[in-house]
């Protein structure tokens, strides 16, 4: 029957060192329930701060993106927006207030997303201390690298757009301008690389949210009653993705002056 | 082999008036353990089956304090995991007729007048709690459109009383056991021991106090007494190496206990399946069993004549035979499985049979797709038919199933009475392990319905009595030391062989010559040349056999070597009592014991008792226990 | 066939680990993958090395005892199949395949392709039971169950316990398996008196255990031979919540 031919020779790569996973048995032998408690701190609290956060990030994004599409209407609607955006509940409130309000919820949304998504990465390293010699995807395997890498990247387009186009420190516009002069400026063909860096990004954007969208659902456990969940999840990034390019790609391209 | 002849078992311990009665008795009589002294009871199970995983949990549920044994990873493999098709109970949710009784009478008829009427009509009546039981636990029963609990009809009864969860019900019963035991463990009244491996039974003043076992990832020798044993460790089919037994079965806890003075009853009782994957090449590890339930929709056939090599599709309605329904038109599809499996091995003998080496029947589905339309089909059989097809690369939606009869269950075991307790007081054996109510042949759905019974409702009531008496006292030292250093050194003894041949080759060879010869037909002539065959081959098997590595560490192949060692023991057991059982009843057919029509003919004058085997330094010792029929007619069974 | 074999070798739970090539040679395509490293054994302890340990029992796919990943893949590509119940017949003559060990922290190398499961029955014990000693039962018909809710909790119940999921996960999470059985149970009337805080134990020793967190990536449920479904995990999530 069969034989086999212990490798002479081709034996014994050690492909990763002294590769063991540790041997303890984790501390709690005995279930402990409710000893851990602390919702945040377990992995399913975390990931319903990701999710609530990436609900708050993604309403902001649809609301910044039907801002930005005023632009088309022309750059006094577009000021007339960014200002009113400032002055709302004025008087009741000072200037700016509630924009404020909304920045600060949006930095603790970010902050805290982060946070979350920054812990249960550690947590996955720890699950898997020895590494698959080879290993391949089943599924659609881009997502945990897409999400990871994707949201490093947000994170710097974001920071990059911030002093570009709300702080205007590398506007060539400067702070003192009005939003749209600042945006038209921004995104004008000599500064092709800014309109493609924005294209890249607001692809990552939609790809995160792709994925992102459909995971919220999941985490927050309205997956089994939404069906269809995961088109409706890839239709709106992409309307996202559509309505936030069409400003600069019509600046660049001339459409709007 | 020799043997002699003791003297005859008396007492079964099974109350005496009406039958219906007789547990309600017992159970009342039984002596009742103060629940303070629970505590300081301590119970060994060995197994984590339907009848070890409940028994534990439910012994731990009563306040004892449990160790259970299982020589899987977790408690939830246990080879129960596999049954396919049902478990019977006598709901009669279908109002067609079935009673208690009617169960009852089934069974002691299915196993052809060889089990005792006590047993089997006290199983009847548990099995309705079993469903009771089991449906609380949340066991997903397959269910109606009105939310009740679906039946089928299951091969031998023409009753609707199977009740299954698709062709999954063993999984989902053993889940059920399996969560109530993690309860039980959770809640401190079980320690549960994964990966150990019971090797020898404690025996001190006559009393079972504990066993020997080895921790298979450290090959560290323990001991563990207690104040009683009970083994769940299911049955010994695969001492023919190919079975449709998970590969760890193996008779090492019951043949260990056997040595120690517990009677082994009725070894030769093996039951052949016969819908099975057949066989494809000399390297099969093992057989996969295709859910009797098949037959309630598949239709059985082979050509007409001998030699026909067409395949199935090319072959004419007026060129096949329908055997079984042509020979048993009252059943038809639907007989007992040693019937079925008997005329499926003829039709093959005469030349018949189809697929490679001639060794396969086909089971066509073909009218039932017509019928029913494939959707429907689908849905009864899908998980089934795709387990064909990624066995045999074949679509059995397309071509006819090739099946043939493969080894299934032993209705063998240890001897126990009436409590389940063997003849070592304090040893308790329940499950497969036992030889108790089944006869010479099991009737499909009732292995689980068994194991369930016994531990979740009959072992409970029968080892409380029996503890009631306790707690027993310190065990001796010797007897432990005994036990441990007989262990040691057989352990040694099979390191240190270090021959040229595998403990799989040796295993493979004696399971053919089992097949062969102790197999579906025996007869003088084979079983005196197994009896010849096996010392050599055993003798061989010391001589020869190679163990790898060390015992200090995981070591699959001692393990394998050590059940390899109790089978030939073992082998040569079933085929001495094969050989003096000179009729043929239910799965042991003696081919020089049929009709003229071919069918098993019985003895009941010399051959209506339970062989009970003691084993002895020089040669077995034959108890017999008589059986008799108060209630069920003894007649010729006839499916026809 | 021929093949060649990269395969995990470890002698036990502290020793350093390496990948060792051996060839196999004449292997039937009708042969599983098991069966075709029992070939490899049995040459492997006549020539008194030490033969490659693996779980495995049933050999039919049912009781969750085999597993390996197999050219990156747990219990290899072909779908909805487990080790066991993988044929030869799926790879090619001369294939190099890769043969490792389930990784994951809760899961440590007991010997070669042999890990230790313990932590999925922990995560039984922390609550996934219902809480009925035997003989308290009532009448079994006295609890309908809606066949659609059955069916549903069936699919989920028929979980074998493998690990294949906590295997395949990027985040070597047991999220499937725990809500596999969290499921099962939530899905039917028995279950509800201790639906929540089933929930909020299991969940939270599978984090004691060390498992990674789902990140929804689905790569279990394409790797589960019982083809689980990711529902089961919403299902989990939001018993977790209203837990909580
Ligand atoms: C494929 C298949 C399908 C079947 N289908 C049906 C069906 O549809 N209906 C039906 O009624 N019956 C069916 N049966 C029969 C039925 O499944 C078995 O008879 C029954 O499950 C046996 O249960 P058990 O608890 O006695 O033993 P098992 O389930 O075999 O459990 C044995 C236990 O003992 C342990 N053990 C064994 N030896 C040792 C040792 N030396 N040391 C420590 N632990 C040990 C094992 O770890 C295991 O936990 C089927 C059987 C097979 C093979
Ligand atoms: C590509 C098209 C985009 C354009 C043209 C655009 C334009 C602008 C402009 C003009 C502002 C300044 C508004 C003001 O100061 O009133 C702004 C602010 C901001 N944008 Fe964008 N944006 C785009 C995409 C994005 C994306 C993809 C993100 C996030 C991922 C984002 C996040 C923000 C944030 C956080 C602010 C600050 C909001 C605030 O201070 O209130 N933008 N954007
Ligand atoms: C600023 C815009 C962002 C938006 C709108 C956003 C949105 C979302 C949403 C909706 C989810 C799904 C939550 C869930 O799984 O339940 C998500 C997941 C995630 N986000 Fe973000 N996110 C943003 C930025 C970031 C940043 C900056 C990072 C990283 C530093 C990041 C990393 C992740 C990760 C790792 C996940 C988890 C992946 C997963 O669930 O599969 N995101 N995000
Ligand atoms: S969920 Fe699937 S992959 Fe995970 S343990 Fe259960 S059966 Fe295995
Ligand atoms: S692969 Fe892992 S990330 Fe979640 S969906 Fe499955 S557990
Ligand atoms: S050996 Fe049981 S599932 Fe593979």
């Amino acid at each position: 029957m069969a034989g086999y031919l212990a490798s002479e020779g081709v034996t014994a790569t050690i492909e990763r060192g002294a590769a063991t996973a540790p041997v303890s048995k984790p501390a709690s032998k005995k279930p402990t329930p409710g000893k851990r408690g602390g919702f945040l701190r377990s992995s399913n609290g975390k990931k319903v701060i990701m999710a609530v956060t990436g609900a708050v990030m993604v309403l902001f994004l649809v609301l910044h993106m039907l801002g930005n599409l005023k632009i088309f209407l022309g750059r006094d609607s577009f000021n007339e927006y960014a200002e009113a955006l400032r002055t709302l509940l004025e008087p009741i409130a000072p200037y700016r207030t509630v924009l404020t309000i909304l920045e600060v919820g949006l930095v603790v949304s970010v902050v805290l997303h982060m946070w979350a998504a920054i812990s249960l990465a550690r947590r996955a390293r720890h699950a898997r201390p020895v590494k698959y010699v080879a290993k391949k995807s089943q599924a659609q395997g881009y997502t945990t690298h897409i999400m990871r890498w994707g949201g490093v990247t947000i994170l710097l387009f974001v920071i990059w757009h911030l002093l570009d186009l709300t702080f205007g420190v590398v506007n060539p516009k400067g702070y003192d301008s009005a939003p749209a002069d600042r945006m038209i400026a921004g995104f004008d063909l000599s500064r092709w690389w800014v309109t493609l860096f924005y294209i890249v990004a607001v692809a990552m954007v939609g790809l995160h949210l792709r994925h992102g969208i459909w995971s919220m659902f999941q985490t927050l456990g309205w997956a089994t009653r939404v069906k269809a969940l995961r088109p409706l999840a890839a239709l709106v990034s992409a309307v996202l993705v559509i309505g936030f390019l069409a400003p600069p790609l019509a600046v660049t391209f001339g459409v709007i002056k | 082999m020799k043997y002699t002849e003791g003297p005859e078992i008396q007492d079964t311990k099974a109350p005496s008036g009406p039958i219906e009665d007789r547990w309600e008795k017992r159970k009342f009589g039984a002596k009742l353990v103060n629940p303070a002294n629970k505590r300081k009871l301590n119970v060994i199970v060995v197994g984590t089956g339907l009848a070890g995983g409940s028994a534990a949990a439910t012994l731990g549920e009563l306040g004892y304090n449990v160790k259970s044994f299982c020589y899987q990873d977790t408690p939830r493999r246990a080879h129960s995991i596999a049954a396919q098709g049902g478990i019977n109970a006598a709901k009669n949710y279908r109002g067609d007729g079935d009673s208690i009784y009617r169960l009852f009478y089934d069974t002691v008829k299915g196993g052809d007048f060889r089990a005792r009427e006590s047993n089997v009509y006290r199983l009847a009546q548990v099995s309705v709690n079993i469903i009771d039981q089991a449906v609380a636990q949340g066991v997903p029963f397959a269910r109606e459109y009105g939310g009740l609990l679906d039946t089928r009809s299951f091969g031998g009864a023409q009753v609707s009383r199977t009740f299954y969860a698709r062709g999954q019900t063993g999984q989902q019963l053993l889940l059920g056991a399996y969560q109530a035991l993690e309860r039980q463990i959770a809640a401190g009244t079980v320690e549960m021991f994964t990966r150990h491996e019971m090797l020898d039974l404690i025996v001190a003043d006559g009393r079972a106090r504990g066993i020997i076992v080895r921790d298979m990832v450290t090959g560290e020798i323990e001991r563990h007494v207690a104040d009683a044993v009970v083994l769940a460790s299911g049955g010994y089919g695969n001492v023919f190496f190919l079975s449709t037994n998970a590969k760890g079965c193996n008779t090492t806890a019951i043949w260990r206990a056997h040595e120690r003075g517990a009677y082994f009853a009725n070894p030769c009782y093996t039951q052949i399946h016969p819908t099975c994957i057949p066989v494809s090449g000399e390297y099969q590890s093992k057989l996969t069993l295709m859910s009797e339930s098949l037959r309630n929709d598949g239709r059985v056939w082979v050509p007409k004549v001998a030699g026909d090599s067409r395949p199935a599709g090319e072959i004419p309605e007026a060129d096949r035979d329908y055997y079984l329904e042509r020979i048993y038109p009252a059943f038809g599809n639907l007989v007992p499985r040693d019937i079925a499996s008997r005329a499926a091995k003829n039709v093959c003998d005469e030349g018949r049979g189809v697929g490679p080496g001639g060794l396969g029947v086909y089971l066509d589905f073909a009218d039932a797709i017509n019928r029913l339309g494939r959707e429907a089909v689908e849905k009864k059989y899908g998980n089934l038919f795709e387990m064909y097809e990624r066995i045999t690369g074949e679509n059995p939606y397309e071509t006819p199933m090739r099946i043939y009869p493969a080894v299934h269950y032993t209705m063998g075991g240890l001897w126990v009475d009436y409590d389940l307790q063997s003849t070592i007081p304090g040893l308790f054996v329940i499950g497969e392990a036992n030889f108790s109510d089944h006869g010479a042949n099991r009737l499909g759905a009732s292995a689980l319905m068994q194991g369930l019974a016994d531990g979740y409702f009959v072992l409970p009531t029968t080892l409380g009595d029996y503890l009631a008496a306790g707690p027993f006292g310190e065990v001796s030292d010797e007897a432990v030391a005994e036990a441990e250093i007989k262990v040691r050194t057989r352990i040694d003894r099979l390191m240190a062989v270090n021959g040229t041949r595998t403990p799989d080759s040796f295993h493979r060879e004696l399971g053919k010559l089992m097949w062969d010869y102790c197999g579906m037909e025996r007869t003088e002539e084979s079983l005196r040349k197994a009896l010849e065959r096996i010392p050599e081959l055993r003798e061989e098997f010391w001589r020869d056999v190679k163990v790898s590595g060390t015992a200090e560490e995981l070591n699959q192949v001692l393990e394998k070597a050590g059940r390899v060692a109790d089978f030939f023991d073992l082998a040569e057991l079933m085929c001495l009592d094969a050989l003096i059982r000179t009729e043929s009843c239910g799965g042991h057919f003696r081919a020089e014991s049929q009709d003229a029509e071919g069918e098993a003919l019985r003895d009941d004058e010399h051959f209506a008792h339970v062989s009970a085997w003691e084993f002895s330094g020089d040669g077995p010792v034959l108890h017999k226990e008589s059986l008799e029929y108060e209630y069920v007619k003894m007649t010729q069974r006839s499916y026809k | 066939m021929n093949l060649t074999l990269r395969v995990w070798r470890q002698s036990g739970p502290s020793a350093p680990g390496k990948m060792v090539t051996y060839r196999v040679e004449e292997v039937s395509p009708d042969m599983s993958f098991l069966e075709m490293l029992d070939v490899l054994n049995e040459r492997l302890i006549l020539s008194g090395d030490d033969p490659v340990a693996f779980d495995h029992d049933c050999r039919e796919g049912i009781c969750g005892m085999c597993g390996m990943v197999i050219n990156g893949v747990a219990h290899g590509e072909q779908r909805a199949t487990t080790t066991c119940q993988l044929h030869m017949r799926h790879f090619e003559d001369g294939a190099t395949i890769t043969i490792e060990p389930w990784r994951a922290a809760p899961f440590p190398v007991v010997k070669d392709l042999v890990v230790d499961r313990s932590a999925f029955d922990r995560i039984i014990q922390a609550g996934g039971f219902v809480s009925v000693p035997a003989g308290s039962a009532p009448d079994a018909h006295s609890i309908p169950v809606r066949k659609e809710d059955a069916d549903d909790a069936f699919d989920a119940a028929t979980c074998i316990g493998c690990g294949a999921c906590v295997a395949a996960c990027p985040n070597g999470s047991a999220s499937l398996f725990t809500a596999a059985k969290i499921t099962h149970l939530s899905l039917l009337p028995q279950g509800q008196p201790e639906r929540l805080t089933r929930a909020k134990a299991m969940v939270d020793q599978m984090d004691a255990e060390g498992f990674g967190g789902c990140t929804n990536t689905g790569e279990c449920t394409a790797v589960c031979p019982k083809g689980i479904p990711l529902d089961t995990i919403a299902q989990m999530n939001s018993d977790y919540l209203k837990a909580n």
